[in-house]
């Protein structure tokens, strides 16, 4: 089938502002828009940019905006959007650098920010900690994320203010605060109860739509914010 | 040129990288540069199992892990380092475990072990549970979790920079220079201690599991500064690749009981391998499914087959084999189970192919996956450059890039995230120490001449050949004449084909003439990586006349201890291939015949 492809074009080198170039290309109903995207970096047009490394969903370079809702590349099929009209552009509310491509540091930052990592000080005992399938199951939800930054970008609450910490570092947050294993809800969630922290959410569901992993992102952020009320983690 | 300065420098920030970056950082100033932003890296994608001997849900002894590692090398992995790789292994899960790695748990709280291709319990033969895993995303589980330390432990990252160049003085490691992607500039690194954890060069085949970063640049930079890449004729071949796709479906499918079915709908590999069946190692199992393919019993004969798992499937099979539980009951399995152990090839399948595994079987073929050759290293990670061992001072290498050689001609599933534990551990601890007692070397002047020619040739041909048709015919030609099967009229006509390919690679078309993320300019030079080991691989490959792993030759079929017992080394000299060979160490086991 034919399809066209309106691809959002910027290069600080030579643009003064962005625009939209148009290509025509031949595809299959089961080819990964990352594939067509490729084509045409490739046979037509050699200086589009875009990151890209796995193909199949797990490395999370390759998110961007597909006919207006935010998707990895490689993991939506043409026969997916149901139209030979395939508009592509960069994530919202992070700075364009060239193209595609976009400025993550401001995201991996608030990631840091929640302290995206085990806190135990009890010194480990020779093998294992224990934990129950059950108190596993707990978490295992938010243990998916990818930081492909589809669920931050995708959040009306961070495009009207980046200093919102977002969505996907509320999950990493959420996938520490909820193992049993952990000891450092106190000082995560008294982060999260800050101006910029979970309270910015106003469920608006945006990101959970843009899981490409399926994660529930909104439950998750509610479980983070009743945590902040109720003092409990249950 | 901005010039940089630590103790310690990792190069790629997978697993390997990753480990010994976290070890380092505890005795000297250590940086790790990576071409992609750390949680990007292929390690991410591993994902039915690290293999450790527990022995959590059944009796297992890392002593049976390390027959069963020389057995799957067939004997061509050294057995110092399996053995010190395997003994390793229990305390390396642990490790894991305390920083937080979400393991699969036991009903009893324990880390969960699911069977594995080639694991086996020494006494009776029959499939061992020895693969620790958290589901289906175990590799992913594992690089967010050192990655979520070493934010903890404040490690410096140097993201998205390629490194394009070795730099050695008098004999010994001095620096590397790197292109920043942001500015297309170059930096120097000086450094008292490099490793190289760059990963595999897997996207030198068609039908590959490897990510499109997996470009081998570590063992091109290499080559070109006249360190030798050892067993690069042993590329592994995994049986379950998605179909034209190649993306990976873990063993682990196999582990819980699916089944690979012919186009008679018969499960053939009870007649290659009768014990452990669809458990077999990875070569044997890809070769049977050629086999199966060329004699016309491939689904509908197409080159392809089933990989089945649906809850009835793996319940008709299971009673036949008897397979029991731990607790000694029948192993029967429902369709949430599985759900729950493999969600994300499930979710794979439902996305690529629109199958749904739990009502429907898998269409799946070999797949080019793993690199059990390298950048030749000691069981300290140390590089050694040549067939005495000698160590190049202050360079390491760990993980894919690397050859200890633990894997030999066919590493076993799970084995590849313990290499990358155990090894970029002990490369991290390594080079911090002689990091303490070591002196910067001085920089030469045109340190970062080199690179900047091989990118300024590039950027000045004016030639107007396709960097996109050039590799389709590099990946066609691997897969069709250097892959699963080989036989020397093939790989005679596959180096001429990479010689033609070569010569058009100097006159490609770069139409992006910027600085700011340049990545056409930096993939043409990773395809000029792959190239040269396209080169590498057959040449090595044409040397080795007999079948041994994952090189299996038509004309050679049978393994020749007599003459082949021996390591390839392969050396880039002005722009030719010379080949030497060095013994294998052999400690416990004798080689003999293998059987599964």
């Amino acid at each position: 089938m034919q399809v066209t492809l309106k691809i959002f074009r910027y290069n600080p080198e030579q643009d003064r502002k962005p625009r939209y170039q148009t290509y025509q290309v031949e595809a299959q109903p089961t080819d990964r828009v990352l594939d067509l995207l490729e084509y045409v970096k490739g046979h037509i047009d050699g200086t589009l940019s875009f990151r890209r490394s796995c193909a199949h969903g797990i490395c999370g370079s390759d998110a961007m905006r597909i006919n207006g809702r935010n998707r990895l590349a490689c993991k939506v099929l043409v026969k997916d959007l149901q139209t030979n009209k395939i508009t592509i552009e960069p994530l919202l509310g992070l700075r364009v650098i060239k193209d595609m491509i976009v400025d993550m540091e401001p995201f991996f930052e608030h990631y840091r920010s929640v302290k995206p990592y085990l806190i135990n000080d009890d010194p480990p005992p020779q093998q294992e900690r224990l934990q129950s399938p059950e108190q596993r199951a707990r978490f295992d939800d938010t243990t998916k994320c990818i930081l492909c930054a589809a669920c931050t970008t995708s959040c009306p609450s961070f495009w009207a203010n980046g200093q919102y910490v977002g969505p996907a570092a509320i999950v990493a947050a959420h996938r520490f605060i909820f193992d049993s294993r952990d000891q450092g809800a106190a000082e995560r969630l008294k982060i999260l109860n800050d101006q910029f922290g979970v309270f910015r959410c106003h469920t608006i569901f945006n990101c959970t739509e843009a899981c490409p992993r399926d994660i529930q992102i909104t439950q998750a952020i509610g479980e983070v914010k009743r945590a902040i009320a109720t003092g409990r983690l249950d | 040129m901005k010039i940089h300065q630590h103790d310690v420098l990792v190069v790629g920030a997978g697993g390997a990288g990753l480990m010994a970056a976290l070890y380092a950082s505890k005795s000297a100033n250590t940086a790790v540069l990576s071409k992609l932003y750390p949680t990007r890296s292929h390690t991410g994608t591993a994902q039915g199992g690290v293999g450790a001997a527990l022995g959590n849900v059944e009796e297992d002894h890392p002593e049976w892990h390390t027959y069963d590692t020389v057995k799957g090398s067939d004997y061509l992995g050294d057995q110092d380092a399996i053995e010190f790789m395997c003994s390793e292994a229990v305390q390396a899960i642990y490790e894991l475990e305390h920083m937080g790695l979400p393991f699969s748990r036991t009903p009893e709280g324990k880390i969960d072990q699911r069977p594995f291709g080639g694991h086996t319990n020494n006494v009776t033969g029959k499939p061992v549970r020895r693969a620790c895993y958290a589901a289906d995303r175990t590799g992913h589980m594992i690089l967010q979790t050192l990655y979520q330390t070493c934010i903890k432990n404040k490690v410096t990252f140097f993201d998205e920079f390629q490194v394009v160049d070795l730099i050695l003085v008098n004999g010994m490691a001095a620096g590397v220079v790197a292109v920043e992607l942001a500015t297309g500039e170059f930096h120097i690194f000086r450094a008292k201690a490099i490793i190289f954890a760059t990963g595999g060069h897997g996207r030198i085949w068609e039908i590959t599991s490897n990510a499109y970063a997996y470009t081998g640049d570590g063992v091109a930079i290499a080559l070109r500064n006249g360190i030798p890449a050892e067993d690069m004729e042993f590329f592994q071949f995994h049986p379950t690749g998605i179909y034209r796709l190649g993306i990976l479906i873990t063993e682990g499918v196999r582990g819980e009981g699916g089944v690979l079915i012919n186009g008679r709908g018969e499960r053939f590999m009870t007649n290659y391998a009768p014990t452990v069946k669809d458990l077999a190692s990875r070569d044997v199992i890809s070769r049977a499914m050629y086999l199966e393919m060329a004699q016309g019993r491939g689904i509908n004969g197409e080159w392809y087959l089933y990989l089945d798992v649906r809850p009835e499937t793996v319940n008709h099979y299971a009673a036949l084999d008897g397979r029991k539980r731990p607790d000694g009951s029948p192993y029967v399995v429902t369709a949430e189970e599985l759900l729950g152990k493999l969600p994300d090839i499930i979710d794979f399948c439902r996305t690529y192919l629109g199958v749904d595994p739990m009502t429907q079987p898998m269409p799946v073929q070999p797949t080019a996956h793993y690199a059990m050759g390298g950048i030749p290293t000691n069981k300290y990670g140390q590089v050694v450059i040549d067939e005495q061992n000698r160590v190049l001072p202050g360079l390491y290498a760990a993980g894919e890039v690397a050859c200890v050689s633990v894997h030999g001609a066919n590493r076993l599933g799970t084995n590849s995230l313990l290499d990358l534990l155990v090894f970029g551990k002990h490369a991290g601890l390594s080079a911090a120490e002689y990091a303490k007692g070591a002196s910067f070397q001085p920089l030469p002047a045109d340190a970062a001449d080199p690179a900047r020619q091989q990118f300024d040739a590039l950027l000045n041909s004016t030639g107007s050949e396709n960097l996109m048709d050039i590799a389709t015919e590099m990946k066609q030609t691997m897969m069709e004449h250097v892959g699963v099967f080989r036989t020397e009229q093939g790989m005679r006509q596959a180096l001429a084909k990479i010689g033609e390919l070569k010569e058009r690679f100097r006159h490609v078309r770069i139409s992006d003439r910027g600085k700011i993320f340049n990545t056409e300019l930096l993939n043409a030079w990773e395809l000029g990586n792959l190239l040269d080991l396209a080169e590498v691989t057959t040449v090595s490959a044409l040397a080795r006349q007999e079948s041994r792993g994952a090189h299996a030759r038509d004309d050679f079929p049978k393994r020749d201890d007599v003459n082949w017992l021996k390591h390839t080394l392969a050396w880039m000299r002005d722009g030719k291939i010379e080949l030497r060979y060095k013994p294998v160490v052999i400690t416990k086991f004798e080689p003999k015949e293998r059987v599964y």
